[in-house]
């Protein structure tokens, strides 16, 4: 049987007020400022690096958000540990957090469903970072324009564009572990540190666990170790279990994207090799094929977590 | 069942993996009436209420709400529904008024309409001139107070109050009942929810005692009265006179007549014999200080019931201990 009316309806209300809400937060205020001056250092680091070592390179512009200078990481790279922060900054109560004010069963007493509210958080988490993000591309194609002075061309404008929209998908999936999160756990704070830990953990140990996994799963075989070269089984069976965490996609995303000399993400065969002018950079569509996989896994993985959390969501219990 | 019933519920079950919150209950309630759900915490009264209002999934059972199924309809239940939950909340950064706005946004008022709607709403409960502050320096009694205004606001047809006055002073509390009665004046139905009987006693037309999921008892207070405490009057006087305890018990209708101090005594009678008491305390030509007919208070009801019913004592204890 079809319930009544439509699942959306107050959906744009729940959107408005949520999305004024992260605006005129404290927490976002932070977030955009640290997020602002983190990007402005690293990218005068590599803004002072092309200066004093790029000859005639064809991407230019693109190398802005790659280039790093010690001490300092790369733009990107700062941008993969903000960006998880920020989403889970703006999620990780959204939930809980109406539990907690006692709000929620007088919301959901309004002639809205669940869906709306839910569906509504995530959108305005979403648009929240979009803002973000938009803002400091604008800021870094400016300062880039000004400081070095050549102009991108097209191919480069596209392909940042392209970082851009992928880097939103990436904060989309923090965004949506956050929530999930937050409706499966009552108090806020247990459910910050759980995401903190699960990002932690995606980030900068399962990488390494992978590898270590791979090896006891597939051990290497001494005729490649007596060569200095990874077992292909195993650098195979490495980077696919690396590739669970949505960090490792992103990564591999990033370099597929900003250097259109990247032609595989993986091992490559000798095979592949045949006719190719190494060095050569690709067009834009070829490097988005080569990355297709990984944009599509990292979409899916914030549908799935949405998904997931709006069951558990569906069919909590709205009192306290 | 009542003519013009807003809400009907019968055998309405909500069983939880290992435990029955709610057991088999039925009751109706009828058009512009005050309706009382009373009970101790735990007995199945917020659970009752959530089920009404479609927020929780019915085990079994069939419930309308305004003739609306709330499991099927529920936009069109809450659209015509108001509920106050237990300590009731707000977005404690914004201002009463916005409050108000978002939920009329969620209803779908347009915009003129809202405005006016939440003036008023704001005005009736006393609230006008906080429209503007932040809710974060209400005090509790102005958050229900508020509360009641989001229900004035979407023009409900029935008001659902989940302990509308736990934790209230009793000024407050007496603003609250107040602000209750004036909903049954405009013909909106009431259901409320309490664990003090006796602030309750002072609104309601009907009650429902709830204990362990199951409704215990139900009807108008007096009903109850005559229901649970033996159906008869006891009437208190306080007179002296040698013998008057005798005399007394001669009145046609009195069953007993105890002493309950030096110079006090207490009729059991089958009706109001107050007339007769004092005219038999004049006739001996004694000094009558104190005549008085008890009215049943829930509390004694309440009390009574479940004396006679130990079992039903037992298991809320374990309950609770639980």
């Amino acid at each position: 049987m079809r319930r009544e009316g439509s699942a959306f309806s107050g959906l744009g209300v729940v959107m408005l007020k949520e999305l004024s809400d992260h605006l005129t937060s404290v927490r976002m205020r932070v977030l955009e400022w640290l997020v602002v001056l983190v990007a402005l250092a690293a990218l005068y680091g590599a803004i002072q690096q092309i200066k004093d070592t790029t000859a005639e390179d064809p991407f230019l512009f693109l190398r802005l958000f790659t280039t790093s200078r010690d001490p300092l990481p790369s733009f990107v790279s700062f941008l993969s540990f903000l960006v998880p922060l920020m989403a889970i900054g703006l999620g990780f109560d959204a939930v809980n957090g109406e539990h907690s004010r006692r709000t929620l069963s007088r919301i959901l007493s309004q002639p809205i469903y669940r869906d709306a509210l839910l569906f509504g958080k995530f959108l305005a988490g979403l648009v929240t970072l979009s803002i973000s993000l938009i803002t400091l591309w604008l800021l870094v194609v400016g300062l880039g324009l000004l400081m070095i002075g050549i102009p991108p061309g097209a191919e480069e404008i596209a392909r940042s564009f392209v970082f851009l929209l992928v880097t939103i998908a990436y904060a989309g999936v923090w965004l949506a572990l956050a929530m999930l999160f937050s409706i499966l756990f009552r108090s806020a704070a247990t459910a910050a540190l759980v995401t903190l830990g699960l990002w932690l953990f995606l980030t900068f140990i399962w990488p390494v666990l992978a590898g270590a996994v791979a090896q006891a799963i597939v051990p290497p075989d001494p005729r490649y170790l007596a060569l200095g070269l990874q077992t292909p089984g195993t650098a195979v069976l490495e980077q696919i279990l690396a590739r669970l965490s949505p960090s490792t996609l992103y990564a591999e995303v990033v370099v597929a994207l900003l250097d259109p000399t990247t032609r595989a993400l993986g091992p490559i065969y000798l095979s592949q090799l045949q006719g190719a002018v190494l060095g050569s950079p690709l067009p834009l569509v070829e490097s988005i094929l080569i990355a297709w996989p990984q944009i599509v896994g990292m979409i899916a993985t914030a549908i799935m977590l949405f998904v997931i959390g709006y069951v558990i969501f569906q069919r909590q219990e709205v009192r306290a | 069942m009542i003519e013009g019933a807003v809400i009907e519920a019968k055998d309405l079950t909500k069983t939880y993996d290992t435990a029955t919150a709610v057991d088999h209950i039925s009751f109706t309630v009828g058009r512009g009436e005050i309706f009382g759900l009373l009970g101790p915490n735990g007995a199945g009264k917020t659970t009752t209420i959530l089920m009404l209002l479609g927020l929780t999934e019915i085990s079994s059972g069939e419930v309308s709400v305004l003739g609306f199924n709330p499991a099927r309809e529920p936009l069109s239940v809450k659209r015509r529904v108001g509920y106050l939950p237990d300590t009731v909340g707000f977005y404690d950064n914004l201002t009463a008024a916005d409050n108000m706005r978002y939920t009329a946004r969620l209803i779908g008022f347009r915009s003129a309409e809202r405005e006016k709607r939440i003036a008023d709403a704001l005005d009736r409960v006393g609230l006008a001139e906080n429209a503007e502050k932040r809710v974060s320096t209400f005090s509790r009694g102005m958050r229900q107070r508020l509360g009641l205004a989001e229900i004035l606001m979407k023009g409900a047809q029935i008001a659902i109050l989940d302990e509308p006055t736990s934790g209230l002073d009793p000024h407050a509390t007496t603003e609250l009942l107040g602000i209750i009665r004036g909903f049954k004046s405009e013909g909106v139905s009431v259901l409320l929810s309490s664990h003090l009987l006796e602030r309750v006693q002072s609104v309601c037309d009907r009650v429902a005692l709830f204990s362990a999921g199951k409704i215990a008892l139900m009807g108008s207070v007096p009903e109850l009265g005559r229901q649970v405490l033996g159906g008869g009057y006891v009437v208190d006087i306080e007179a002296d006179g040698v013998g008057l305890a005798e005399r007394l018990a001669l009145i046609p209708g009195v069953s007993g007549v105890d002493k309950t101090g030096i110079g006090k005594l207490r009729l059991h009678a089958d009706r109001d014999v107050r007339p007769e008491a004092a005219a038999e305390v004049v006739a001996m030509q004694g000094r009558l200080k104190f005549l008085g007919v008890q009215e049943p208070s829930l509390e004694a009801i309440y009390t009574r019931y479940f004396e006679a019913k130990p079992e039903a004592a037992v298991a809320e204890g374990t309950r609770h201990a639980a």
